[in-house]
């Protein structure tokens, strides 16, 4: 029994890191069809935003909680209005300035830090199951990408917030002649999808070295997962990550990691193949 | 009138690139040759990302998964030769065969643009992860041996066919690829005057329009993305060769990253833009390289930045719409202008 719960928590916890580092980056594309390249460095950014909060002595929490989305938002926000706002339409012009943006927030980043890598650990220790042990830190991280799902479902279902923004993305000129701003929404939507991604890189920098090219090991995983998914933001980045995440892991459990990452990907390709829409496409169509 | 413009052009590109091979290696030193040899691979390499994206309107993230398959199969088919004319067909037939395969699988699926920019981006990190992961000696083919990540070093150099023992020199290999880049620009620009060609632009024009008038876009597709493919695959061969060292590096992100500002920066649509763009922005990032004041992706990601926000079209076709506009001198025939003014509104619609 010891080994089947060792290997359900790793199962999980993969599931949970591709739901966690894609979730932004599937509000932003699912809302906006935008294609936001520079996914990765808000994940580094916020985890960079947490590491350095917390060793200025902030506890370690509240910087996770409230510093790192706070930061990546405002950098979001601004994103959006400097460069964003300028392309919506030209989905391959945004891909390329926000590639652009990408290598911008890595240069910043390797000037002012360096190219060292930086390290926090998280305040909680490990469980024991028998013979197997596992760190907490790896249960908080699956119970935080499940909140952050419940939490995109419950504000767009029933938020006026949530409505707003599902309206607009809709029909923006039917939500303009309404009297909402669609561009104060496309704004506000960027900056939340960039503060949920800056909060899943806090999330992970307990647990991954931090570096200003940090972004580039997520990113791949992140895009394929919602690519994956298809439009619907909450099922389909959810069953999109449980597939990958559930490929992966075995994959790994029964061979290497190396051959598991492997495995992801060429399950993604059969996926895009199969589905050119995504899960979603053809799957749960009517749902959130 | 037409073509006499278009030959000067073509002309001019033939009288400059032939001079600088015959000229160079006798006027600068053997460093500088070095690097511009360099720069020439990857010449080639921005040539084949501007004919399938810039003519045939793929996106591919890609093309350095053609690039870095032409190397290490021209590597590991050297390996097992004492004469280098059997590694140059494979590392070119290897990534034309992996080209129409993905080719196949992506076009006569209907993949989308993005999603088939996240495909060949896919394929390009299963490159990466999987030739990382060959370091353990059961990972060698014949007398090659994959490495891993520490890659595979001394690669056996170009020879003259049927003569082993002559090797090329850093010479040689300078006139070697800058007469393939020549070679390719000059077969693309042949190949797009021709009746496949036109069909490929028309494809990248408007798609439905295309397969309405009877076009199986899905095949045209597939063989410019094939065609591609070879050309990234004899830039790969090049770089190897040159560098006499191949490692999972060419399938990092970063060099895909790098291509598309080549582009971008040269100009899409056009094919010499892409060369330009290559040996301007090789050069620029070696010398920013050589300093530590400022960061080479700050400075890179700034240039994208400004070229995707304010010049759209790249530095060629910005600066031909200037001349067209400004110098009269420069300016064609009247029908000429005409189309040249139309093409430009079509492409900001």
């Amino acid at each position: 029994m010891d080994i089947v719960g060792s290997v359900a928590v790793q199962i999980f916890y993969m599931i949970a890191i591709l739901a966690l580092v894609s979730s932004g980056l599937a509000i932003i594309f699912g809302m906006m069809r935008v294609i936001n390249l520079a996914h990765g460095e808000f994940l580094m950014l916020g985890a960079y935003a947490a590491v350095v909060a917390t060793k200025a002595g902030v506890n370690i929490w509240i910087s996770m909680f409230i510093i790192a989305p706070i930061f990546v938002g405002i950098v979001g926000v601004i994103v959006e209005r400097l460069v964003i706002r300028f392309l919506y339409g030209r989905m391959m012009d945004t891909l390329l300035a926000t590639w652009a943006l990408s290598l911008l927030f890595i240069g910043v980043m390797t000037t002012i830090f360096g190219n060292a890598t930086q390290s926090i650990t998280a305040p909680v220790g490990t469980f024991s199951m028998g013979d197997y042990s596992e760190s907490v830190y790896r249960l908080l991280i699956i119970a935080f990408a499940v909140v952050s799902m419940l939490g995109i479902y419950l504000v767009l279902r029933h938020t006026r917030l949530g409505l707003i923004a599902r309206g607009t993305m809709q029909n923006a000129d039917m939500a303009s002649a309404l009297g909402i701003s669609p561009q104060r929404v496309y704004t506000i939507t960027f900056g939340l999808g960039a503060a949920l991604t800056g909060f899943a890189g806090a999330v992970l920098a307990p647990v991954s070295g931090l570096l200003p090219t940090m972004g580039a090991t997520y990113i791949a995983k992140a895009f394929i997962t919602v690519i994956g998914g298809g439009q619907v933001i909450v099922t389909g980045t959810s069953s999109a990550a449980v597939l990958f995440g559930t490929v992966n892991q075995v994959t790994t459990i029964l061979t290497t990691p190396v051959i598991g990452t492997v495995a992801l990907f060429v399950a993604a390709l059969i996926l895009l193949r199969a589905l050119p829409q995504g899960i979603t496409g053809r799957f749960f169509r009517r749902g959130l | 009138m037409k073509l006499s413009w278009n030959l000067g052009g073509l002309l001019s590109v033939a009288v400059i690139g032939v001079t600088c091979l015959l000229v160079l290696p006798l006027v600068v030193d053997i460093f500088v040759l070095l690097q511009l040899t360099l720069y020439l691979a990857f010449g080639i390499l921005a040539l084949s990302l501007g004919f399938v994206w810039g003519q045939g309107g793929i996106f591919s993230f890609g093309q350095t998964a053609f690039f870095g398959l032409g190397g290490y199969t021209y590597a590991v088919v050297a390996f097992n030769m004492s004469e280098s004319t059997l590694p140059l067909i494979a590392g070119m037939l290897v990534p034309v065969a992996f080209a129409f395969l993905l080719g196949y699988f992506m076009f006569y699926g209907r993949i989308s643009t993005i999603y088939l920019a996240v495909m060949t981006l896919t394929v390009t990190l299963i490159f990466y992860t999987f030739m990382g992961h060959t370091a353990g000696y059961e990972y060698s083919i014949g007398r090659a041996h994959l490495g891993g990540f520490n890659g595979m070093p001394s690669i056996p150099p170009i020879n003259l066919p049927g003569y082993p023992e002559r090797m090329a020199f850093p010479e040689d290999n300078f006139v070697i690829t800058g007469a393939a880049l020549l070679l390719i620009y000059f077969g693309l620009r042949a190949l797009l005057a021709s009746r496949f060609g036109r069909v490929v632009v028309a494809i990248r024009e408007n798609e439905s329009r295309a397969e309405m008038l009877g076009y199986d876009i899905r095949l045209y597709k597939m063989v410019t993305f094939g065609i591609g493919g070879g050309i990234a695959g004899v830039s790969g061969i090049l770089f190897a060769n040159w560098n006499a060292y191949i490692s999972p590096t060419v399938f990092e992100l970063a060099l895909s990253a790098q291509i598309i500002i080549w582009v971008v920066v040269g100009g899409r649509g056009t094919l010499i833009g892409p060369v330009l763009g290559a040996i301007g922005l090789g050069y620029l990032s070696i010398e920013l390289g050589t300093q530590r004041t400022v960061d080479v992706n700050l400075v890179l990601g700034a240039i994208l930045l400004i070229f995707v926000l304010a010049v759209p079209q790249g530095l060629l076709p910005t600066a031909r719409f200037l001349a067209l506009r400004y110098l009269p001198w420069a300016r064609p025939p009247e029908d000429l202008v005409t189309v040249a003014h139309a093409r430009e509104s079509a492409n900001n619609d």
